[in-house]
């Protein structure tokens, strides 16, 4: 029970994680645009809430939790909205390539958040790793009317703000006029377009926020996950294109990226409760995820069905035609 | 029953693409209660006359008048503000989503989406003119003519009391056609303004109470459609024939080369493209194809050279040096050419099937050599030759042989099209509008290069556009009406009003 109860937690941790990669991927790829740039995106948001937090935690003399965390939030936020206002720049109004702009992105914000958090480590000084001690309990603390319950007891907020962001994205898309209009242009921008609706503008929109939910993933994973230090290991990145294998595991449906991501964190932990695995059959276990994303295309396209398919015009750039 | 004042007056309209006129200073009024047939060939300016005041384009000269203020049209919503709405030849609509939230999208309204309410409004509006909608139908599930008709009721949604439709009975059947005239009649006697945009002489006549003729941009004529009839409105069409001076040599010893029979052809939809069509193309022999676009033309070409599946019907090829029958018919286009038959086939869409846009000319005239050989590696040597001989000879102008064909301007393109085409000394040589959007001295290049074909003893297969040549410069004409052959006569004295009347209906008779 234990054992079941410890796996779930961390299935939930991890499933966080890439649960804002995937609504904010979501988001995005509803609009026709491909960013493939997740894994940077959350790069640049986890180093940017880590360096808001450290500048504010050596400069304070006795730093408070919660003005930690807001900073931390701010500068993530603000990092991974840029990210996909260059993103969306470079595809939308120079219509750049979508795929070669979104792994560029990964690779440079990955680059940009080691150099950083190497940097901040050595500004860190004595053991030469970073630690926003003050700012990673606040995400850390559990919600004081759940903590008695024990599959909740080592839960943060974030964890119930990415389910809040996952249900909200779906209403916009599902209910709303906006989220309607937004499909259309991921749909058939043309017609969006002679239905009177900005396409550029839906476009740039849906993208910058999506950007900017899936840099909260980074930021999660930078203060909760591995608890306010920076490790130049890749970590990130793995998780960065599990978000993106997860869009395609939900068919685009924010709802069901909520279960599909915790899922994907129990299939990934699993290794750690069997016992007698090698370190190579560990690493056969993490693939899992991956493996039931191509499950679950190859069901969808033996079904058919064109709502689980993705947006039309996905990965196509969209220009007026004018002869 | 019509309106005193005019729902809308298009003063002096011009509107060029390059040095293409579009428009040439036309002037038309749209009243209410009336519904309005445009008529003209294609290419005569209906659509982009339309188009400006649908929020398409911009008009270059002239003024437009909705209910006697004058307006500027700028954008679709523009023209949806003041009550006009095109029904286009394609759809604009969303696949993936239903009836209902095709007709409100990107309109204002509260944030929260209430589709009960829209449907509600739907189904009203289909009561008053007699539509069947389903709100919660996805457009995917939907034939042709519910797309139509949701593109319709999208624009009553919207309030539209002026409608265009373009060639809205191009896509549809017999019975639909009906069912769409007698909802325009209700709309019609709901005083909504309505256009009818179209080629076919017998809906001028069913549907319309007045009728304006176009030709080539201009405006050649306006009646109410009871003072005239099809001999007229085809006059004002095709206008009077012009004298181009094509050189025609006589076809020398002709013998038949292809012969088509009963061949028809559906499309993926399966729609009719070609209906029972029979005719035999005769060696050394300039057959020109006559019609509208979109009667079958293209799924003709492609049925003979392969490309296109059909029902029914066949296609014999006889080999001119041993007189054997074969049946091409079920052959895709590399077992064609493997066995001996040479198609050369030059499509509508120069850069899209005939060349690749962005291949130089070498690779492009390898294009139809690469599969020669033995060696593992291409010979290029022979297809660079080819491109020198082919840039001489028909004086293409190009920078250098490794210019992408893209960059090159259309009457050169065409020239190394039809330049590569020939040099596989073909048996038959197929070309749909060779000579589409090229200059005079390109175009006549183009004829002497294809009478020289003929005269060597190749069955030419020319499908045109402008009936001036086709008449000047083809030994017969098979007119082709909906997919199915309305007559085929000699282009020697073939009269001009006589085969515009066949294009626009079967067999021509009134």
């Amino acid at each position: 029970m234990a054992q079941i109860l410890s796996l779930l937690q961390a299935a939930i941790v991890f499933g966080t994680v890439i649960l804002f990669g995937s609504v904010g991927e979501i988001l995005t790829e509803k609009s026709g645009n491909l960013n493939l740039g997740v894994p940077g995106i959350m790069y640049l948001g986890g180093i940017a809430g880590l360096a808001g937090s450290f500048m504010y935690e050596t400069a304070a003399e006795v730093p408070v939790p919660w003005v930690g965390m807001v900073i931390a939030l701010a500068c993530a936020l603000a990092a991974s909205l840029l990210a996909g206002l260059i993103y969306s720049f470079l595809t939308i109004t120079l219509r750049a390539n979508q795929n070669v702009t979104g792994l560029t992105l990964t690779i440079f914000g990955g680059g940009v958040a080691n150099f950083f958090g190497g940097a901040l480590n050595n500004m860190a000084g004595g053991v030469g790793q970073i630690s926003v001690a003050a700012t990673s309990s606040a995400y850390r603390a559990t919600l004081p009317f759940l903590s008695s319950i024990d599959v909740f007891s080592a839960l943060g907020f974030m964890v119930y703000l990415a389910i809040i962001l996952a249900f909200l994205v779906s209403w916009f898309l599902n209910k709303s006029r906006k989220g309607l209009n937004l499909r259309a242009v991921g749909e058939n921008p043309a017609t969006a377009d002679a239905a009177g609706i900005n396409v550029t503008k839906y476009k740039y929109f849906a993208t910058c926020i999506g950007a900017a939910i899936t840099g909260l993933g980074g930021l999660y994973y930078v203060m909760d996950y591995i608890k306010g230090t920076w490790a130049i290991d890749g970590g990130i990145e793995k998780l960065g294109w599990l978000a993106v294998a997860l869009v395609i595991f939900a068919r685009w449906k924010p709802k069901h990226a909520i279960w599909g991501s915790y899922l994907f964190g129990v299939l990934f932990w699993l290794f750690f409760y069997i016992p007698g695995l090698t370190r190579s059959s560990q690493e056969l276990f993490k693939m899992l995820p991956y493996l039931v994303t191509i499950v679950v295309l190859i069901i969808v396209s033996m079904r058919r069905k064109r709502e689980n398919r993705p947006p039309e015009s996905l990965g196509l750039p969209y220009f007026r035609e004018d002869r | 029953m019509r309106s005193a004042q005019a729902a809308v007056r298009m003063c002096g309209i011009t509107k060029t693409f390059g040095s293409v006129v579009a428009n040439d200073k036309i002037d038309l009024e749209i009243y209410r209660g009336e519904i309005l047939a445009m008529l003209g060939e294609n290419g005569s300016g209906k659509t982009t006359l339309m188009n400006m005041l649908s929020g398409i384009y911009y008009p270059d000269g002239g003024h437009i008048l909705v209910d006697g203020r004058e307006v500027s049209i700028r954008s679709p919503k523009d023209a949806y503000d003041l009550g006009i709405g095109m029904i286009h030849q394609h759809f604009k609509l969303v696949d993936v989503l239903t009836a209902a939230e095709n007709i409100i999208l990107g309109m204002d309204g509260k944030i929260r989406l209430d589709l009960k309410s829209v449907g509600e409004k739907i189904r009203s509006i289909c009561g008053m003119y007699g539509f069947e909608v389903d709100p919660e139908q996805k457009v995917y599930d939907m034939s042709v003519s519910q797309k139509q008709t949701v593109e319709i009721v999208k624009v009553l949604y919207r309030g539209a009391d002026i409608l265009i439709l373009d060639e809205p009975t191009a896509v549809l059947t017999p019975q639909e056609t009906e069912k769409l005239f007698a909802v325009m009649r209700n709309m019609r006697d709901d005083g909504k303004a309505i256009v009818i945009i179209t080629h076919k002489l017998h809906e001028v006549e069913e549907i319309s109470d007045r009728v304006v003729v176009l030709r080539r941009g201009q405006y050649a004529g306006g009646m109410a459609t009871k003072d005239t009839n099809a001999a007229e409105m085809t006059n004002m069409m095709v206008g009077r024939a012009v004298s181009l001076n094509i050189e025609r040599p006589e076809p020398i010893d002709p013998k038949p080369r292809v012969i088509v029979e009963g061949l028809t052809v559906r499309d993926a939809d399966g729609v009719t493209k070609l209906s029972d069509v029979s005719f035999t193309a005769y060696s050394g022999e300039i057959l020109g194809v006559a019609g509208i676009s979109g009667c079958g033309q293209k799924e003709l070409l492609e049925s003979i050279a392969g490309l296109q599946p059909s029902e029914s019907g066949s296609i014999i090829y006889i080999d001119p040096k041993t007189g054997e029958e074969i049946q091409l018919l079920g052959k895709d286009p590399r077992e064609i050419l493997s066995m001996g038959v040479m198609l050369s086939f030059v499509p509508e869409d120069r850069l899209g099937m005939g060349l690749v846009g962005s291949m130089d000319l070498t690779d492009n005239m390898m294009l139809r050599s690469f599969r020669h050989g033995k060696s593992i590696f291409t010979d290029r040597k022979t297809p660079r030759s080819l491109a020198e001989r082919v840039v001489n000879d028909l004086a293409v102008i190009t920078p250098s042989l490794s210019t992408p064909v893209r960059k090159l301007s259309g009457g050169n393109v065409q020239k190394v099209l039809v330049g590569r085409e020939i040099s596989s000394s073909p048996t038959v040589l197929m070309t749909a509008y060779a000579v589409r959007g090229l200059d005079i001295n390109s175009s006549y290049t183009i004829y002497d290069l294809i009478n020289r074909q003929k005269q060597n003893g190749v069955a030419v297969i020319f499908v045109g556009e402008d009936l001036d040549v086709l008449l000047e410069y083809c030994d017969r004409i098979l007119v082709l009406c909906g997919g199915k052959v309305s007559g085929i006569v000699p282009g020697r004295g073939a009269d001009k009003n006589q085969v515009g009347m066949m294009m626009t209906k079967l067999g021509g008779e009134k």
